[in-house]
């Protein structure tokens, strides 16, 4: 094995793949804020008897489902350029055009898990607003809202860790984020599975500490009570073993 | 005509199927009237009609003057009635006094220590005022149902609506929610009460409303219904439920 941990520490630590990391956070972070605004008001306008506004909206959600975003990245960086003048102007760069077309991508996708978490909602939520004569707007925002987002935290983190990783498709548009800087790099050296491991080490750190983030969030939001029932009904070791010794 | 609500050739119909034929009832302030049946006779469907959480389609009803099927009667009876349902519906995510502040506060617009002064009081009208931090999926269903009670008066409304409060319950925790059931009717509340608990309604109904197959059947004082019931189909009911 020709493993070269010098080569490896060094491009670990230089600052070009910290950079592209940092634009691949970025990036993803961007898209996948943009995408859930986008997403919560379609996702509610969805809600209800087909129709033809509904329908249309439906077709458009799903070209945004349907096309690769590879697709949908080369679309908006190449095409749209051809269509409207004003991306030809200096500030439509490579990050622009992949934030545009992530954002709409991420949309797309997260309406579906807006909509199965509203559909989880106990319909019962909805009477009892009814009967305290809620407004809608207040039934969202006091009830429906807190509860949802709770059940689309699991759904939606997952698909964070998913986009993070589907950044590396805009290095096709010379967006210089972390598997651009890879890729050129071992071109330009041959040396493949050092600079490899530092992409991987890259992504692996971003993706554990979104997890982290997540299980904690998802603690800290929770409303059911596990923590003290634990407490009382699980013994540390140190109890139990003394208790199997006094039995012994 | 000083009745609270009045209902007049109530109709509805899922699809083909008629839940709910001429209805024809009258409930006068601070009446309590109880409601049983056999299953599928429409009981629940009728007092849905009543607060618009379901909308009726022939007939009309009238809360408090206002027809409940226009816009402003929605809302008036949204606002003055107030209902208790079998699986208490209470906010997972609020604490017990949150959940009694949340319409006050939103809806009559009062300020937060109002609203919780007001909520503590009918938590503590209900026996459950020192839980009033706690979340509802640390209590039992009794307590959560009591707490559900406890949410509906804070808005003072003028009727309770009960639909078949007491049948997700355990037989232990049962006692407990009719117990403030009947101080509510003691206090002089107005009350329509979905119910198979029959000791319940001797106690504390002015009149039964006996419905089958979604046609009120028979109306009449607690004593003559379940001593002397006029219709057979009653009779088979009430000889069914009192083994």
């Amino acid at each position: 094995m020709n493993f070269d941990v010098t080569v490896f520490w060094n491009a670990l630590v230089s600052y070009p793949f910290f950079e592209g990391a940092c634009i691949t956070l970025l990036l993803a972070l961007a898209s996948h804020s943009v995408g859930i605004v986008l997403s919560i008001p379609t996702a509610l306008a969805l809600e209800g008897r087909p129709n033809f506004a509904r329908s249309l909206l439906r077709g458009v959600v799903s070209i945004f489902r349907g096309a690769p975003t590879l697709l949908q990245l080369l679309f908006v960086w190449n095409a749209l350029p051809q269509f409207f003048p004003v991306f030809r102007e200096a500030w439509f760069t490579p990050f622009i055009a992949a934030w545009i077309a992530l954002s709409l991508n991420e949309a797309a996708y997260q309406v579906e898990i807006n909509r199965a978490s509203l559909k989880s909602l106990d319909k019962g939520q909805l009477a009892a607003c009814h009967a305290l004569a809620l407004s809608p707007w207040q039934t969202f925002r006091y009830v429906v809202l807190p509860q949802v987002a709770r059940i689309a935290i699991p759904p939606t983190a997952n698909e964070f860790i998913t986009l993070l990783k589907i950044t590396s498709l805009a290095s096709v548009i010379s967006l210089q984020e972390l598997m651009a800087v890879t890729s050129q790099t071992v071109s330009s050296t041959f040396q493949f599975t050092e600079y490899y491991a530092v992409a991987l080490v890259y992504y692996l750190v971003m993706v554990y500490t979104l997890s982290w983030l997540q299980s904690r969030l998802e603690r800290r939001l929770s409303w059911e009570q596990r923590e003290e029932t634990s407490q009382i009904n699980n013994p540390g070791l140190v109890q139990r073993t003394l208790a199997r010794m006094r039995r012994a | 005509m000083n009745e609270m609500i009045l209902l007049e050739h109530v109709g509805k119909s899922f699809g083909d199927f008629q839940v709910l034929q001429d209805i024809n009832l009258s409930v006068a302030l601070g009446e309590k009237i109880v409601i049983c049946g056999p299953s599928g006779s429409g009981k629940s469907t009728l007092i849905r009609c009543i607060n618009r959480l379901a909308p009726h389609d022939t007939g009309t009803i009238i809360v408090e003057q206002q027809d409940v099927a226009s816009k402003q009667g929605g809302e008036h009876v949204r606002r003055e009635v107030g209902m208790v349902f079998q699986n208490f519906n209470l906010f997972p995510h609020l604490s017990v006094l949150d959940n009694c502040t949340l319409a006050p506060m939103k809806v009559r617009g009062l300020p937060k220590s109002e609203a919780e002064e007001l909520a503590m009081n009918y938590l503590r009208r209900v026996h459950i005022s020192e839980q009033a931090h706690k979340k509802p999926c640390q209590l039992s269903g009794g307590q959560q149902q009591r707490v559900a009670i406890a949410r509906a008066l804070c808005m003072n409304p003028k009727v309770m609506l009960f639909d078949e409060p007491t049948s997700a319950l355990d037989p232990e925790m049962v006692g407990e929610v009719l117990e403030v059931m009947t101080e509510l009717a003691l206090d002089g509340m107005t009350m329509l009460c979905v119910t198979h608990e029959m000791g319940f309604a001797r106690k504390v109904a002015d009149r039964v409303v006996f419905m089958d197959a979604g046609r009120i059947v028979e109306i009449a004082p607690p004593t003559e219904f379940f001593d002397n019931p006029q219709h057979a189909r009653s009779r088979a009911f009430l000889s069914q439920i009192s083994h």
